[in-house]
């Protein structure tokens, strides 16, 4: 029943959206202008969805992606989310993307603004389409370490047992509690390289506001310049794919006799 | 903000009570001990929910409870909680508490089966209790009524309820929800050592080099005592070695140095290869200094069924019947032909249980006997038996079994074996603890420091309530059972009953006392602190049977679950610090607390509905002579004597039992509880019209302190001594026996316990006094009935492995296993309430392998039929996440009643505990749509 509500709830959401499209033909490129402005750089998108400057230019609304979520997850934006109106969206401590193996809200996607060439399943398979849902990069799980209360001692890992991806995406760092004598810390700990942003941590978090919340991978992410190899770890090297050929990339050069000549400032007078 | 003069001699009083007993109290605590601070006061308690009996404190402003916080004193958890402890401030605070009494009425108001719930007067209640319970009793006699009780109970409320039914109404008809928890583990206990609960304490997690857990997820459901498992591993990890055996993979094999995954059943078949690689191939383990000195050689009777009901019962189904006929007859497997090769038994010979009735039954064998018995455990059969995940290598589990005997023998390396549910809920449970002991016995690591094996209990008095009191429909308090008649003499002194007063004949145990209302013989009956229509096996039957039939059912609960909903008539219960109270955990540990706030609505206390019953029944009415089945003559008419004894005979239960003199020499106000309410002794606030219809303004008494002290008495000088009432107030609790102010940390040791000292056996003395005259034989039976005194001695048991009544076959393709998670407490009845933790949990689901979900053309996230021939409920696939079963077995929870898994699961029980087995039955799944 509740599903029920729900899709006329989305059918008339579009309907609104799609309308305001016709009639606001006009000034379409003001309307878009002000939504990218406006809009949160914090939204979540559905798996396979491109980097999100792409991904707005080529999701042209149309909510399919949205009616093949089982869990009503995904949402369309309405005008007061903050979002750009109409993009599909999910807020993970409503409703968290529960990974459904088949991915039924991706391959459907008209405009290749959620693109399966980014769910591909590593090894070739036939099984789910050649997909993998645990290649995802929807988001990126944080923790705060103040408020998350299994650093206070507290045994809780309720994120670490809701991780679909437990003891890869989330696990579990024991430590022992010098306080007590006897106890041990149970830490959860993310790991970037498999979490997907899924949210069912975030979901189940059991403190008043998630101590453990998904941010878009671009925000939550740090990025190491090329110029450090990890020494202990071969993979590491492919970083270096990355450096172009050009030996100086920018080229305003700045002629070391500027300096040298310049011998003012050396001697007090 | 300073503290007052008053506070000061307080917290000294406390400091100096704490000294005396060898606790150190942290300075920071010292000073904020009671320390009034911005309106809210702190008081010590004890966590609501499991047996690890974590202290917290609690902190209360405008007679609200705020916050809880870890007591850093307490020395079980120092501070720290788990998530159902921190959320242990709002589980009184749900939106629909129980506040008023329900009656199911007509239009008229008259009470009607078929009528819906109406709020009545706590006076109507009554009424209709009374009514309904004298209906019973003159149709049926004392064993028409029954009790569900609880290890939830308080001590004090287990005593008054024991007290009530069997001194008052003469039945032994009361028996917990722990049935279903520990029963399995007591009978262990009593039959080993000849007295309850464990040896050790949880020290040993600290002492010991190894910890083996045997069917007990402890990272999930003993949520503290894992991170102190944890600590130890930390602190030495080559030394230190975690081995998880259990049926799936569970989160206690994340720490794990080793998982072994066993076929359901088999844990037997691995404690005998233990038993055989010490006994054969390592002899020189046995420490025969310890067991010449402390213990003889038992066995007893294999075919004593299963604890069904036997086939003919007009209630059963077809389908059920194809797993019942086992109950009678057997047909003996090709694995068991081995392991029952010594009693002649081939593969296809039907057992024939013969020793239903006598399960209990075991005699002396010799050590050679002994010996002969575990030849057949091999590594090679009983990996090929115990093998539990099809994609194991046979010889990666054979090295696995290596490994872990090698742990146990190893010299100089200090186990502790722990379990809980996997042990105890199985139809051979008994049997499976005795082999824990008789393990650890063989190697002379049992009652020492860091070695033993050792039983956790699920609920937080399940030790202190339904065990120690004795809840149970063969117990009185102190270990003592109603079959003996010297107990029965003892206790009806302490009670001050006329002798014969007490009913010598063991009431129903738990799923008894549902079967006997589907059969028609119990018509009333009380649930009290537990929720028995969700967590009893094969549920269908005892719902039909509650609203079908003809008979009255109350609940007494602080929520609605599915057994009010079954109910006829409803009453609000106070919960835990609405009242004042007192819990027992699995180290013995007792922990007092104060009533810290006026209970919501009209909710009471259940010792208070216990007594306001009480009030209702005159000792002419049930002290008369009473028709018992099967006890010939029945009950003696007592009246005579009583009046003898100075009774009227219209004196109610009330004036005898629970307002005597004795009860009335403890007077309301005390100084311990100064600053804090009593509902009971002085009425509160509210304005409360009790069973009389009366404003309720109090019995004038400390009744929790008389009911404590007077309980007390049954066990001081027998080794189950306690401090007095008001010791617990200022202490965070106390391992029994307390003997001279001191806790007692080793049972049996005699450097640690003063009863093993007193019995001058040398180091050890096994003093429990239950079960130590018993005769001798072979492993095939008595030769002699001649009894031996074994007094202070413990038994090495020969158990052999048998299988479970109903494994999966080609139609009931699956294992089911059922049990908990860390979010929830048992039905859920509190912690579904708790909205972060319902939104954390919000539903049972099924785990199942992955390889398996894709062979039976399921999908992740996908809802399934879970049937069993008994019934079926819908469940969404979970092929990832904290359970992962081997291919061929699924785990459902129980704690969702939306997911009614006790609906399919099997109530078979262990014949001699006569505890369910909710860990195995055979189920089909199928797509909801096909």
């Amino acid at each position: 029943m509740g599903k029920a509500i729900n899709t006329s709830r989305r059918d008339a959401l579009r309907k609104m959206i799609r309308s305001s499209g016709i009639f606001a033909f006009g000034g379409f490129g003001w309307g878009a202008y002000l939504n990218k402005a406006k809009v949160s750089n914090l939204v979540l998108r559905p798996p396979g969805a491109l980097q999100e400057e792409d991904f707005l230019n080529s999701c042209i609304k149309c909510g399919i992606c949205v009616d093949s979520c089982p869990y009503d997850t995904l949402i369309l934006a309405k005008p007061e989310d903050n979002v750009a109106i109409g993009t599909p969206y999910f807020k993970p401590r409503s409703i968290p993307c529960y990974m459904c193996p088949d991915i039924p809200c991706a391959p459907p996607c008209p405009s290749g603004a959620l693109d399966v060439n980014k769910l591909k399943a590593q090894q070739d398979t036939t099984e789910n389409n050649g997909l993998d849902i645990n290649k995802a990069q929807m988001g990126l799980a944080v923790i705060d370490t103040d408020t998350c209360i299994a650093f206070w001692g507290i045994q809780c890992d309720v994120c670490y047992r809701a991780c679909p991806l437990m003891d890869d995406a989330i696990s579990l760092e024991y430590e022992r509690n010098e306080r007590t004598g006897k106890h041990a810390f149970l830490k959860p700990v993310v790991n970037s390289n498999t979490c997907t942003g899924c949210g069912l941590c975030e979901h189940a978090c059991v403190i008043e506001k998630a101590a453990i919340r998904i941010l878009p991978r671009d925000v939550a992410m740090g990025k190491v310049g090329d110029h450090y190899i990890k020494g202990w770890d071969e993979e590491d090297e492919q970083r270096l794919r990355n450096i172009k050929d050009s030996k100086y990339e920018n080229t305003d050069e700045v002629p070391a006799e500027d300096y040298l000549n310049n011998w003012e400032d050396l001697i007090d007078e | 903000m300073g503290i007052t003069r008053r506070d000061f001699v307080k917290s000294s009083a406390v400091a100096a009570a704490a000294a005396t007993v060898g606790i150190s109290i942290p300075l920071s605590v010292k000073a904020g001990k009671e320390k009034a601070e911005g309106g809210w006061r702190w008081d010590k308690a004890v966590c609501r929910f499991c047996g690890t009996g974590c202290g917290i404190m609690v902190a209360t402003k405008n007679d609200r409870i705020v916050a809880v916080k870890g007591d850093p004193a307490a020395p079980v958890n120092r501070g720290l909680n788990c998530i159902k402890g921190y959320f242990n401030a709002k589980i009184m605070y749900g939106e629909d508490r129980l506040k008023t009494p329900l009656l199911r009425v007509d239009e008229a108001g008259n009470f009607n089966k078929n009528g819906k719930f109406k709020p009545v007067s706590w006076k109507r209640a009554f009424d209709e209790m009374e009514k309904q319970i004298k209906r019973a009793l003159k149709e049926k006699g004392p064993t028409g009524i029954a009790v569900f009780g609880s290890g939830q109970y308080t001590v004090q409320e287990g005593y008054a309820a024991v007290k009530l039914v069997k001194a008052g109404f003469r039945s032994n008809n009361i028996d917990p929800n722990a049935r279903h928890c520990m029963a399995s583990a007591v009978a262990g206990f009593i039959q080993t050592f000849g007295i309850d609960e464990p040896a050790g304490c949880y020290d040993d997690i600290e002492l010991t080099d190894t910890v083996i857990s045997w069917g007990a997820n402890m990272a999930e459901m003993h949520p503290i005592l894992w991170a102190r498992v944890s600590d130890r591993k930390l602190s030495n990890p080559d030394r230190v070695q975690v081995v998880n055996l259990s049926t799936f993979t569970n989160r206690t094999s994340d720490l794990a140095d080793m998982e072994i995954i066993f076929k359901p059943s088999t844990d037997l078949a691995i404690w005998n290869y233990i038993g055989r690689e010490i006994v054969y191939n390592h002899p020189e383990a046995i420490d025969w200094n310890f067991v010449k000195k402390h213990n003889v050689f038992a066995t007893g009777y294999t075919d004593i069924g299963y604890g069904m009901r036997t086939p003919d019962h007009s209630k059963f189904t077809e389908k059920e019947k194809e797993t019942v006929k086992n109950e009678i007859g057997k047909v003996i497997s090709a694995d068991e032909a081995v392991s029952l090769g010594y009693l002649g038994y081939k593969e296809g010979d039907i057992m024939e249980m013969k020793h239903r009735g006598t399960a209990g039954a075991h005699w002396l064998i010799t050590f050679e006997e002994f010996k002969k018995g575990l030849s057949p455990y091999t590594l090679d059969y009983v990996a090929k038996v115990a093998k539990g995940d099809p994609d194991e290598s046979i010889e990666d589990f054979k090295n696995k079994l290596k490994k872990l005997s090698a742990l146990y023998i190893e010299q100089n390396r200090k186990v502790v074996s722990f379990w809980t549910m996997g042990m105890n809920q199985h139809t051979r449970g008994t049997w499976d603890n005795e082999l824990s002991y008789m393990v650890h016995f063989l190697l002379g690591k049992q009652a020492k420091p860091g070695n033993g094996a050792f039983s956790l209990t699920g609920q937080p008095s399940a030790c202190g309530t339904a065990r120690e009191v004795g809840t149970f429909a063969h117990r009185l308090p102190a270990d003592m059972v109603v079959k003996n008649p010297k107990h029965r003499e003892i206790a009806e002194k302490i009670w001050k009953l006329p002798k014969g007063t007490i009913n010598p004949k063991v009431g129903s145990h738990i799923v008894k006392i549902h079967r006997d209302i589907e059969d028609g013989k119990i018509k009333f009956a009380w649930v009290q602190v537990c929720n028995p229509y969700q967590d009893t096996a094969n549920a269908n039957h005892w719902i039909k049977a509650a609203r079908r039939m003809d008979n009255f059912i109350v609940t007494s609960d602080g929520y609605p679950g599915i057994s009010a909903k079954v109910s006829d008539l409803i009453l609000p219960s106070a919960m835990i610090y609405e009242k004042w109270g007192a819990y027992g955990n699995a180290e013995r540990r007792t922990q007092h607390w104060k009533q810290q706030v006026t209970p919501v609505g009209d909710a009471m206390p259940d010792i208070w509905q216990i007594v306001e019953l009480s009030k209702r029944f005159k000792i002419r009415d049930v002290w008369g002579a009473q028709p018992v089945p099967g006890l010939e003559g029945g009950l003696p008419d007592v009246l005579a004597q009583a009046r003898d004894m100075g009774y009227n005979p219209n004196d109610t239960l009330y004036d005898v039992l629970f307002a005597n003199e004795k009860a009335k020499s403890f007077s309301w106000p005390d100084p311990i509880a100064d600053g804090f309410q009593n509902t009971e002794a002085e009425g509160d606030k509210r304005k409360i019209y009790g069973g009389d219809g009366q404003l309720w303004k109090g019995y004038g008494f400390f009744i929790q302190k008389y009911l404590w002290e007077e309980y007390r008495e049954f066990g001081a000088g027998h080794a189950h001594d306690y401090a007095d009432f008001d010791t617990y107030h200022k202490v965070r609790g106390l391992k029994w026996p307390v003997v001279d102010g001191k806790e007692t940390s080793w049972r049996f040791n005699a450097k640690y316990d003063p009863y093993a000292r007193k019995a001058g056996t040398g180091d050890f003395a096994f003093y429990g006094k239950a079960l130590k005259k018993v005769p001798q034989g072979n492993l095939t039976g008595i030769t002699n009935k001649e009894k031996k005194d074994l007094t202070n001695k413990a038994k090495i048991f020969f158990r052999p492995y048998m299988e479970p009544p109903e494994i999966p076959n080609k139609e009931y393709d699956f294992w089911l296993a059922t049990g908990r998670v860390l979010e929830h407490w048992h039905s859920g009845t509190m912690t579904m309430r708790v909205p972060e933790l319902y939104r954390a949990v919000p539903e049972a689901l099924c785990f199942m392998h992955p390889q398996d979900i894709e062979d039976k053309g399921f999908k992740q996230g996908d809802i399934i039929w879970v049937e069993s021939r008994r019934g079926k409920v819908k469940a969404r696939i979970e092929g990832r996440g904290r359970n992962r079963p081997p291919r061929g077995l699924v785990y459902v929870p129980w704690f969702d009643e939306k997911v009614f898994i006790n609906k399919v699961t099997l109530d078979a029980t262990c014949p001699i505990s006569k505890q369910t087995d909710y860990k195995k039955c055979a189920v089909k799944l199928y797509a909801v749509n096909a």
